[in-house]
Parts: structure tokens; C-alpha cells; sequence
């Protein structure tokens, strides 16, 4: 083999020069055959410097990014380097995710006379990449607001315990899936979790369900069932509505949290788990407390730590950053080109108090979205509930405000004064009658695009008009 | 015996997994009975080759770099895998067929490949 120019460098050998580098590195000649490799490739690819000199490197590389020889050839005639991730496999039929950067390489006179490979050993950083997926949950919560910005530096703290967590918050503030990101960033997320509403199925069921059941323990127990604490085991179990758990329940929960054990139901024989709890609930448990519906000493024994969410409304930025993530989701979801929101449609979106939290943006964004037929969403297209002025109530607890929400009527607009004096200037009669003068400025006074304006057939709109005195 | 060797061009494919045209020959008394056969797969795929070689019923596996899993596969199924060997394919088949091809061995002939075109 020709000796090149570059086999020395001022006296130097260059396999000491490419030995000091903690990379793989191999010189290729024109024909991409091995010249010297590195000890570090020698490690990687499990061949001796002496054994792959004069091979062909696709042979000793092994590596998936195609067709080597015509990647590698087209270096040489380009001159210019590239730069590409793939996988080799060793010797030792190891698959090593690898990134290659391969330089031309020219002798004395300029002319090209082959190739510098870099393979970088990227399996370390990809195991990272593995560990940032656990954090992944993390990603799906939204927020730069100085209140979630504190949350997120508890979050990891919170996950590296074993200690009970208690999550409170108000509906729709993402207390499940703080639980999930909490077991996701944690040591037993290799291991279930499992997500119990305990509000949702009667005392009776809830016990089986939870601490299982033996065969015979009572009608149609045909078979043993392990429970959902059993099937959590080594992983996170996550009550949530634990503030409606029956009181019956409760001292077999606490008896849990204590010991680890319990007896399924029907059954003599203690079971044994290893899991973690993390509870959740949107009511203040210190009142049901003092009601006497939820017993002091699991309260304290739930509240070790403690994580509140903040409600969107004192989430200072979040709304407009949520507005267009949601924005952004659904108009992609339903293969829209929507752009954004009209000022308008905005002023009145980030003045909401949105009661039903980052659940109630959503959804208003989903139906905004689904609505709205141009670039930018109007604040025609908007649910119409949003611009019904209510009284201003004095505070309730969470869970009466929650009865508000759904069945009578919604807070009062938090409007500016400018938007609140004009849209917001009396009942739905008024609010209808400016929106149709609006439509109606808009196509010049066409009602039968007025009527599409606002989504009515022609004949509700003339109804409409009559009743107005508009006609 | 049979004897399936994983072949790119002339030689033996780097990669078993990125393998999409293979040899098989049929031994027996160290010589090859009629000719060998080559059959070219629908795609690269380590499942669908080893699925291959079990259907073929095969019994030494001649290949360049294997995963572990795979290698492991195949030994379970008790096939003989000569891997990680580089160099022209009809000199591994030589040599496999008189039981003299190690694991790892870089052929004479591999020094003189000298294009993969």
C-alpha cells in the first residue's frame, strides 16, 4: 500500500495521533479500503488494526446507512464532508447506535486520496434520550407561568421518593397526569400503574376491585382476583376522587399505607405489596374532615406530600399558550389550515375564567376549531355560553362550584372594559341582536350571508330580525 | 448438510439483517451436490431470513455481522452460525463445506475486494 502524506504528522506516528482520540477514527484510501484505525474502533467494531488493514470498510464498519460506497464516493468527488447517524454491528454482535462524520482527505498535491471516518458511540446518549421519554408525560404539561415553573422543580423531587403524594387542585387542572409523569420519572416506572377512580363504583365493588377477592367470597366470585393493589405491584397506584372513597374503605386504606398488607376480600391469608400511592382529589379533604366524611388519620397519612395545582386563571400566560397548542392540535387533527385567532376572539378567549380549567380550554378550543371555516378563528365561532354574563357569586367550595358549573351557569366574564361594554352589555337578546347588526355590516346587509355568518338558515335569521325589529 | 450463506455481490453481506440475496447449497461428503441455488428476499428482514433457514432446514448458516438475539435464535434451533467472516462467498462455501471456516475469519480473498459496485 502507497504510503500518503498524511501518514505522519511532524514525526509523529498518526495511529498515536488517532489513538489520543476518544472516537472511533478510521483513514479510508480511494478504493475505501482500511489504511489505520483507531484502538477506540478496534473496541467498537471488535477488528485489529492488523487484521481489517486493506479490507474493504463496509466489511469491518458493518454499519446501516446505506450503500457505504456510494455515500463514501461521493465525499471523495464532492469534497464535502458528511455527517449521518445509523448503527454498526460488532464483532461481538453488539448493535451500536453510531454517528458517522466522514471528511476527504488529499495528499501533497491536492489530489483527493481518501477518507477520514469519525464514529461516534451514541448509545450513551440515546439511553438518555430513554430516560428524557420517561419525562416525556412532563412535555404534555404546558406552562411557563411562575406557578407550574415551581411545580415542575418539585415534579422530579417528587419522583425520586417513595412517599405518599396527595394531589389536589381544581377539576381540569391535569391532576392525573402529574400522577403519570410522577411514576413515569420514577424508579418503578418499569412497573405499572394503575389509575382507581374511587368515585366511580360502589363501596361494594370498589373493596374487590381494590384488595381482590378469593373464590367463594361471595356470589359470582367464581375465581380468585388479584385486585388492582396486586396488579400494581412494584409500580403506582393512583386513587383518585379519593375524597369520595366510602369511610368503610378508608380504614382498609390506611391499614395499607401502614403496613403494606391487607386481606382480600373473603380471604384469611395476609397479602403482601410493594406499591406506591399517589392520590388525587379536587375537594379540600380538611373540610370533609371537619364534616366528618373523610377520617383524620388517613388525611395525615395521604398528606406527606403535598402537590396543589394552580388553577388556569392565576396561571399567568398559560391561556394564550394553551389556546394555540389546542389550536394548533385539532386544526391539524382535522387537516385545517387555521392560523389563529382574530383579536377579538382572543381578547374574549384570554378574559375567561375558565372554571373547568385547561379540560375547558380544550374543549372550547376543539369546538372553535371544528367551527370555524376560514384562516382565523372568529369570535362568532366561539361556544356561545362564553358570552353569557352571570352575577358574580361569593366563593363556594370546589365541589359546589363544580355543580355550578355543570347544571346552572358560568362566572361572570372577567371582560375589559372595552370588550365587556360591547359585547357584554346586557342579556343574550342583546348579545343576538349585535351579533346579526354585525353579520349583517359585514356582507352589506346580504342576508343570506348573514345567515351563513352565523350559521342559521335564512328563515331563523328573518325570524330573528322580526323579533329584534330589525327587519 | 445445508449450507445458506448471506451474499452481497460477490461476497459474504456485511450485515445479516441487511441481507436480501442468500446461497444455498446442498453437502454432503464435503461436496456440493448439483448447484447451488441463490434466492433473493422480498425485503432485508433478520425474522424473515431466519424463518428462512429454518424452512429451508438448514444446518450451517454462513453470515457477516449478526445481532445477538438472532444468533442466539438460530443456535437455539440448533443451526451451526459461522458469522462475522469477510470475503468472497464461494471461497466461505469452500471452506464451509469442509468444515475448516471459523467464526471471524477474514478470507485471503478479502483483501482484493476492491469495489463493492
Amino acid at each position: 500500500m502507497k504510503p500518503v502524506s498524511f501518514a505522519t504528522c511532524n514525526n509523529f506516528p498518526v495511529t498515536e495521533i488517532l489513538n489520543g482520540v476518544p472516537h472511533g477514527v478510521a483513514i479510508l484510501d480511494r478504493d475505501l479500503h482500511v489504511m489505520e484505525m483507531n484502538r477506540f474502533l478496534e473496541v467498537l467494531t471488535g477488528f485489529a488494526n492488523a487484521d481489517a488493514r486493506g479490507v474493504h470498510a463496509d466489511f469491518i464498519l458493518r454499519s446501516n446507512i446505506g450503500n457505504n460506497e456510494k455515500l463514501f464516493r461521493n465525499v471523495i468527488e464532492t469534497e464535502e464532508y458528511l455527517s449521518i447517524s445509523g448503527d454498526i454491528i460488532s464483532r461481538h454482535h453488539k448493535k451500536i447506535p453510531v454517528h458517522f462524520t466522514v471528511s476527504p482527505l488529499k495528499n501533497e498535491s491536492g489530489d483527493p486520496a481518501g477518507l477520514l471516518v469519525f464514529i461516534e458511540d451514541i448509545s450513551a446518549l440515546q439511553c438518555f434520550d430513554k430516560k428524557r421519554h420517561n419525562m416525556a408525560c412532563l412535555d404534555k404539561i404546558l406552562g411557563h407561568s411562575p406557578k407550574m415553573q415551581e411545580m415542575f422543580e418539585l415534579l422530579p423531587v417528587l419522583a425520586h421518593t417513595d412517599a405518599t403524594v396527595l394531589i389536589t387542585g381544581e377539576t381540569g387542572t391535569g391532576k392525573d397526569m402529574i400522577a403519570e409523569a410522577i411514576h413515569n420519572a420514577s424508579k418503578r416506572s418499569r412497573y405499572p400503574f394503575i389509575k382507581v377512580n374511587c368515585g366511580a363504583l360502589p363501596e361494594s365493588l370498589l373493596e374487590s376491585e381494590l384488595f381482590g377477592h378469593v373464590r367463594g367470597a361471595f356470589t359470582g366470585a367464581v375465581k380468585d382476583k388479584p385486585g388492582l393493589f396486586r396488579m400494581a405491584q412494584d409500580g403506582t397506584i393512583f386513587l383518585t376522587e379519593i375524597g369520595d372513597l366510602p369511610l368503610t374503605l378508608q380504614v382498609k386504606l390506611l391499614s395499607v399505607l401502614d403496613d403494606m398488607e391487607f386481606f382480600p376480600v373473603g380471604g384469611g391469608k395476609k397479602v403482601r405489596v410493594n406499591v406506591r400511592i399517589i392520590a388525587a382529589t379536587h375537594r379540600s379533604l380538611r373540610v370533609l374532615v371537619k364534616k366528618g366524611e373523610f377520617r383524620e388519620d388517613l388525611f395525615y397519612r395521604l398528606n406527606v406530600l403535598r402537590l396543589h395545582l394552580p388553577v388556569l386563571r392565576e396561571r399567568e400566560g398559560d391561556i394564550r399558550l394553551l389556546l394555540d397548542f389546542f389550536m394548533r392540535e385539532f386544526s391539524t387533527g382535522l387537516h385545517k389550515s387555521i392560523k389563529g385567532y382574530t383579536p377579538k376572539a382572543l381578547n374574549i378567549l384570554t378574559a375567561y375564567a375558565y372554571p373547568g380549567n385547561v379540560r375547558e380550554l380544550r374543549n372550547i378550543v376543539e369546538y372553535a376549531v371544528n367551527i370555524c371555516q376560514g384562516a382565523k378563528i372568529q369570535k362568532e365561532g366561539l361556544p356561545r355560553y362564553l358570552f353569557i354574563p352571570v352575577e358574580e357569586k361569593p366563593p363556594t367550595s370546589a365541589d359546589e362550584r363544580r355543580d355550578e358549573y355543570s347544571e346552572k351557569a358560568m362566572p361572570a366574564l372577567d371582560l375589559p372594559a372595552e370588550i365587556g361594554e360591547k359585547t357584554v352589555s346586557g342579556s343574550w337578546q342583546d348579545v343576538e341582536k349585535e351579533m346579526i347588526v354585525e353579520a349583517l355590516k359585514q356582507t352589506g346587509g346580504n342576508r343570506s350571508r348573514s345567515a351563513k355568518i352565523l350559521g342559521w338558515g335564512r328563515t331563523t335569521l328573518w325570524r330573528k330580525l322580526n323579533r329584534h325589529g330589525l327587519a | 448438510m445445508k449450507i445458506l450463506i448471506t451474499i452481497q455481490e460477490n461476497n459474504v453481506a456485511p450485515r445479516f439483517d441487511l441481507t436480501s440475496e442468500v446461497l444455498i447449497a446442498d453437502c454432503r461428503d464435503r461436496q456440493i451436490i448439483g448447484i447451488p441455488r441463490t434466492i433473493l428476499m422480498t425485503r432485508p428482514s433478520s425474522e424473515e431470513l431466519c424463518g428462512l433457514i429454518i424452512k429451508e432446514n438448514i444446518s450451517r448458516v454462513v453470515c457477516g455481522g449478526i445481532e445477538e438475539s438472532h444468533l442466539q435464535y438460530l443456535v437455539w434451533k440448533k443451526i451451526e452460525v459461522l458469522d462475522a467472516i469477510i470475503g468472497p462467498y464461494l471461497e466461505s462455501l469452500e471452506k464451509a463445506k469442509e468444515g475448516t471456516l471459523k467464526t471471524g475469519t477474514i478470507l485471503p480473498g478479502a483483501k482484493k475486494i476492491r469495489s463493492m459496485k
